[in-house]
């Protein structure tokens, strides 16, 4: 590592080496993963196993240990066939776009997605990741996040198309909604932390459960307020994803593909990897705030060590499997965010603009912001007192939060106005009878 | 004057940011102005980043190239200024007069700044200048008063823009 140290240029190149290049990487498997797994909750068999091929048991051209043999190829085929397809159609630029932001908005929507993640470490290797490990972290992930709207607004307007300025306009307006509850979100989570630095909130997630609970892991998502806020922000990176079922930008049955309507060919491909790159490092970004980072499992070894000195063995081998794989289990814990990513695109019908507008400003903005004060008190009175008073006077504050909510969502609001929701009856027609 | 890393650095970052401001007057298309003007503020954050100042560069980019641009954009493209040609005008004295006067202006602050400029070869604040912690902790100690002014001067803001955008309450 001191050979790193001495050539400060050379790390720096080599630490976005280490960024950039497994991001991208990472695209090619998840399209196909996306695509198998998606075939797969909607009974398509398409995608799910195209490029099964079947030997000939008497052709002559078959060698003899081929012949009437069955490879199944697990779909990989459909991702390679649509990049071929991308790579060797028609560029088409329109006659009347305006050309010069026409061909930087493609450029302009992928520089977030991989920018986006350049204060995340992949592993507790000090000098080797991340590529910057400064104090404002967090900061950079929301400053870089709300730079994704120039890509979808400049390729909008450069299309000189009805439909694409829409798309570009409705995507516009929902990042920068969902941008903040994204960062009341975080805030929590960096009241908790007390730093802003990604490393630290990794390292802070290695403490007590709650603060009172040893040879726990305290992972955000399994304290209270991280639930609330990790929810939330899982809600919002879909939305500034642009994913299903927030992909109003490119609704097509109102605005034909939206955004990038316009665009065919390796263009297109842009913004298809961008997308794909965005999500993948969203979920980075996720597993890293809420889910504990490198770490394998929520469990702290070292202490549970220190609890049980019989099983020191195990403890101290997890402790190894645990510093030497830690991208794996980084990256492990990304796909399964996007198995969750998938799951709802599989799930969820589209929201409607006002559903998507009054979700990000009517509930999860005042969600967000009670849950940092809460986390606020939390904070304050386990450090005045003691952890456990702390834990106290959080879940009561989660309480009377709760009271005040119901309180108000009780008061002069008529909700038989509303058609909240509706019943159908499916009639199981006997077989025999149809 | 010594060529150190951090000079070729400045001296590429800062070309890039002068180059964007004099796009930002010199192209007719506002969209592109404004574009150019984004790529300023964006450049510009980086300088502060390499002055070790990284809370600084980073609420420029959050504040400005993030917010306020992205309002600038929509407004001049909601506003649909349409051809560049229509914005031309030819032969204006205005123009000579403004090329001059700029250049007076430039070396009038050049002939001031740049011999302090030079005699720097190191810049950078101190390790942990505007560190967050710092920052919150001088804000809510030494400037808590002007901060929750501040505070109250957004909820007007806030309160005018609901008035304006809703006639009937």
């Amino acid at each position: 590592m001191t050979w790193l140290e001495a050539n400060p240029v050379l790390a720096a190149i080599i630490r976005v080496a280490l960024w950039v290049f497994p991001v991208l990487l990472a695209v090619p498997p998840m399209i196909w993963y996306e695509r198998r797994l998606l075939s797969w909750m909607q009974d398509r068999i398409g995608p799910n196993r195209t490029g099964n091929i079947t030997f000939s048991r008497s052709s002559r051209w078959v060698p003899g240990f081929l012949k009437g043999k069955k490879f199944g190829l697990k779909g990989v085929v459909q991702p390679l066939a649509d990049g071929l397809k991308l790579i060797i159609k028609e560029d088409i630029t329109p006659g009347s776009v305006d050309r010069f932001i026409y061909l930087v908005a493609p450029a302009l929507a992928l520089f977030p997605s991989f920018a986006l993640g350049a204060t995340i470490p992949w592993g507790p290797f000090k000098g080797l990741t991340p590529v910057a490990d400064v104090n404002i972290g967090v900061l950079w992930i929301l400053a870089i996040s709300s730079l994704g709207v120039y890509g979808v607004v400049l390729s909008g307007y450069a299309s000189n198309n009805k439909y694409s300025l829409l798309g570009g306009l409705r995507s516009s307006a929902q990042l920068i909604s969902y941008e903040l509850g994204m960062s009341m979100a975080l805030a929590a989570i960096c009241l908790a932390t007390g730093s802003l630095k990604p490393t630290d909130i990794v390292e802070a997630q290695t403490g007590p459960l709650w603060g009172v609970v040893p040879g726990l892991a305290n992972w955000n998502l399994f304290t209270p307020y991280g639930f609330v806020a990790g929810i939330i922000f899982f809600v919002c990176m879909v939305a500034e994803t642009n994913r299903a079922p927030f992909d109003l930008p490119e609704a097509e049955n109102e605005l034909v593909a939206g955004y990038h309507t316009e665009y065919s060919s390796m263009r297109f491909a842009v913004f298809f990897m961008g997308e794909y790159a965005a999500m993948f490092v969203y979920s980075l970004i996720f597993s890293t705030v809420f889910l504990g980072g490198y770490h394998a499992l929520p469990i702290d070894w070292q202490s549970l060590g220190e609890i049980a000195p019989g099983l020191s063995w195990v403890t101290h081998a997890m402790q190894n499997v645990d510093f030497w794989l830690s991208p794996v289990w980084l990256v492990g814990k990304a796909f399964a965010l996007v198995t969750v990513y998938v799951w709802l695109r599989a799930t969820l019908p589209r929201l409607r603009y006002d559903q998507l507008m009054s979700l990000g400003w009517k509930s999860l903005l005042p969600l967000a912001t009670i849950n940092t004060m809460v986390v606020a008190l939390w904070m304050v009175v386990s450090r005045v007192y003691s952890p456990i008073a702390g834990v106290v006077a959080g879940l009561f504050g989660f309480g009377i939060l709760y009271l005040l909510y119901r309180a108000l969502n009780n008061l002069g609001i008529d909700r038989s106005k509303f058609l909240t929701s509706r019943e159908i009856d499916l009639v199981d027609v006997p077989r025999s009878v149809a | 004057m010594q060529i150190t890393p951090e000079l070729m650095l400045f001296g590429g970052i800062a070309s890039v940011a002068a180059a964007a401001a004099v796009g930002v007057v010199a192209f007719n298309n506002a969209v592109r102005s404004a574009l150019c003007l984004v790529l300023n503020f964006f450049i510009l954050a980086f300088i502060y980043f390499t002055l070790n100042a990284e809370m600084l560069g980073i609420m420029q980019i959050v504040v400005y190239t993030g917010a306020i641009m992205v309002l600038f954009l929509f407004v001049i493209m909601l506003l649909n200024l349409g051809a560049p040609q229509m914005l031309r005008d030819r032969d204006d004295p205005k123009t000579f007069a403004g090329i001059a006067l700029g250049v007076v202006l430039f070396a009038l602050l050049g002939s001031q700044l740049l011999p302090a400029f030079l005699a720097v070869t190191q810049p950078g604040a101190p390790k942990d200048f505007g560190a967050p912690q710092n920052l919150g902790r001088v804000l809510f100690t030494n400037y808590v008063i002007p901060f929750e002014a501040v505070s109250v001067l957004l909820l007007v803001g806030v309160v005018g823009s609901i008035l304006l955008a809703k006639r009937k309450i």
